[in-house]
């Protein structure tokens, strides 16, 4: 396996992880702690903003970044093992 | 069939299925034992790794935790969720490639040291310990409560049941019976948690249910629930009390502990591949999110069925599950103006803490205690939150084999913990440190049989936590995500993600993680509780919260002491490169 291509893998790799703990980041500790008093404001049905995304909304949005990360990752692993099979083909 | 007859059926079952279970799954070799062969699919890891980390805490103690903290219970549910996130994404994958058996492996071969290892193998006994006490109280409560057996006679029989499949099965017999454990857990919780939505709200779905409006009313719930908090002198249900930052430290504390827990770590070291090892954590978070997110349901429903149920109304009519409670000790009534009429609100009973009962009875034959009164204010209830989703399901005058489940999945909940917690123990003991410490020249077998018997031992301390619970199980609970957090957590990211961080800079940030996390929470829990309030602590962050900053204070330590030391060999950048690749 080439350093070149490795660097490239562990590079998206970086790249998929911090776009999704951006987002872990802010439904948590941002709309959940941080702004989560302004977004109570807002209330939906019986529900204050702010205190579903604590109590539950959170909790939905964790489940879906995995199955984001799980996702990315498997499409970032075939298109690597592709590019390793056309720089084995070059040779 | 009574409820008792009912839940000594249940309890019974689902006792035999597990030994069957184990029976059919024995290890054979060290790596069935501490792995399970590496062979599980990524579903049944996923339960596994859903029962294993879904406590006593999570079934028992967290939704009564919630109905009475409020919006502040959050901190529970997004720290313990959360943190889930962190481990699926920073740690599972790189650690299944890695390929060996325990988290101090990892932490002992990156960091090119024997000490290092050995400081893992410190900071996880005593993680697990802390978590393994707090089970087996979960196995006591439910045990006197509902088989009304002795708290001692129920924990024995415990152990017995966890000493059959953790030292026949090990891994392998473990995970088989906590993916039954998972089923009957998450089963029990849902069933009187549906029950309990259609009777207050009508909205068979709790998680819908807690926004909804009560039955024949256009309140909503939760509405309705901020309302009543704020006349009983409380803060409204869906408000925090504790200042913003420390709510952000324990949820962060909470996370990134989590993320550190090495008996949840280990659960994906049994997939045969990386890309399982992803899947695996997705479908565990599923299978936890569908008990958390309704626990927070559960917590308002049961609030509000309280309050309902025991407001100003006589003791002597008191509805039979307030009385049976009172029986164990768990629930005391002081009747401070002798009207004989139960009054909750805002405020303590007793000025001096837990009720210590006496042998006498007073004038409406409720049980007396020792206690101060707290005469500043009109509570005359006091309550242990560990008994609402126990007693939730009685409150609601739900049929008898509801409750008799509710048992039968606490007990589910504790054993599939602490059988985890035990198996972790005893590999960190027959591996890190003798096969790979101090007796590198044993033999396969003979490792298999250290590891049963550490097992066992560990099984009997835990037992005896179990019969003389020491007091101080609530306060080191923060210390065991504290720790988890500020040693252990740091540890595995930096050896993952750089690789410049050698092994003085690894050693001397899990010390220092270790030594200003524990001297904090010791300060405020042990040495000056008198003082344990916000504005003695540092920052307005309370012990619970300490963690990340602990962790905080290991990241920069690890980082700059590493600057003053011989980077990592060739062989170690190596390795850390092979654990990068799929």
């Amino acid at each position: 396996m080439s350093n070149r291509l490795s660097n490239a893998y562990w590079k998206s790799n970086l790249k998929i992880l911090l776009s999704l703990l951006s987002i872990w980041f802010i439904v948590s500790f941002g709309f959940g702690i941080l702004w989560s008093d302004q977004l109570d404001l807002i209330q939906i049905g019986g529900f204050k903003l702010g205190f579903w995304f604590a109590q539950q909304g959170s909790i939905y949005i964790f489940v879906i970044l995995i199955f984001a990360y799980i996702h990315l990752m498997n499409r970032l692993d075939k298109k690597y093992k592709k590019s390793i099979e056309q720089e084995i083909d070059k040779n | 069939m009574s409820t008792q007859e009912l839940t000594y059926l249940f309890v019974g079952l689902s006792f035999a299925l597990y030994i069957g279970i184990a029976i059919y799954s024995r290890a054979g070799s060290t790596s069935d034992f501490y792995v399970a062969g590496k062979g599980v699919n990524p579903i049944a890891n996923g339960m596994a790794t859903a029962a294993d980390w879904m406590s006593a805490a999570s079934f028992i103690s967290m939704a009564g935790l919630i109905a009475f903290m409020g919006k502040d219970g959050s901190v529970y549910l997004m720290g313990w969720t959360g943190g889930y996130v962190l481990l699926a994404l920073l740690l599972a994958p790189y650690l299944r490639k890695f390929g060996q058996f325990t988290v101090p492996d990892f932490i002992g071969t990156r960091y090119y040291s024997k000490t290092a290892r050995l400081v893992a193998v410190l900071c996880l006994i005593f993680v697990s310990f802390t978590y393994v006490a707090g089970q087996m109280r979960g196995v006591g409560i439910v045990f006197s409560r509902f088989l009304e057996i002795d708290i001692d006679q129920g924990v024995i029989f415990g152990m017995i049941i966890v000493f059959f499949y953790a030292v026949l099965g090990g891994m392998k017999g473990i995970t088989y019976t906590q993916v039954a454990q998972y089923c009957v857990l998450i089963f029990a919780y849902l069933v009187p948690a549906i029950f309990i939505s259609i009777l207050i709200t009508g909205n068979p779905i709790p998680q819908l249910g807690f926004g909804d409006t009560l039955v024949n009313s256009e309140v909503y719930l939760l509405d309705k629930l901020d309302q009543v908090t704020v006349d009983l002198g409380f803060t409204a249900y869906t408000e925090n009390i504790k200042s913003n930052i420390d709510i952000f430290c324990i949820t962060a504390a909470l996370m990134f502990g989590t993320a550190g827990l090495p008996h949840v770590i280990v659960r994906f070291f049994t997939v045969p591949k990386v890309s399982d090892a992803r899947k695996s954590a997705g479908y565990a978070l599923v299978f936890i999110a569908l008990l958390y997110t309704t626990a927070p349901a559960v917590g308002s429903f049961a609030r509000m069925n309280f309050i309902d149920s025991v407001q100003d109304s006589k003791y002597i009519d008191a509805p039979s599950w307030f009385k049976n409670w009172e029986g164990v000790g768990l629930i005391a009534w002081n009747d401070k103006n002798a009207d004989g009429l139960i009054r909750y609100e805002a405020g303590n009973t007793f000025k001096d803490g837990r009720p210590k009962f006496i042998d006498a009875i007073g004038p409406s034959s409720e049980r007396l205690t020792s206690n101060i009164s707290d005469n500043s204010n009109g509570n005359e209830i006091y309550i242990d939150r560990d008994i609402m989703v126990l007693a939730n399901p009685e409150i609601a005058n739900l049929p008898g084999w509801v409750i008799a489940l509710v048992a039968a999945g606490g007990l589910a909940a504790a054993l599939s913990t602490a059988a985890g917690l035990l198996l972790v123990i005893s590999s960190s003991i027959s591996h890190d440190l003798l096969k790979k410490t101090f007796k590198p020249n044993i033999t396969e077998k003979q490792e298999l049989l250290y590891a049963r018997i550490s097992a066992a031992i560990a099984i009997l301390i835990a037992g005896l936590f179990g019969i003389y619970p020491p007091g101080f199980v609530a306060q080191v609970v923060a210390f065991a995500f504290g720790l988890a957090a500020s040693t252990i957590f740091p540890a595995l990211l930096l050896g993952i993600f750089t690789k410049s961080i050698n092994k003085e800079g690894a050693i001397s940030g899990m010390l220092s993680g270790l030594l200003f996390t524990s001297i904090y929470i010791v300060y405020f829990k042990f040495i000056n509780p008198e003082l344990n309030h916000s504005e003695n602590w540092m920052l307005g962050i309370s012990p619970e919260g300490i963690g990340f900053i602990g962790m905080l204070l290991n990241f920069l330590t690890s980082i700059l002491v590493s600057r003053f030391f011989q980077s990592p060999s060739e062989e170690i950048v190596e390795l850390i490169d092979r654990v990068r690749l799929p």
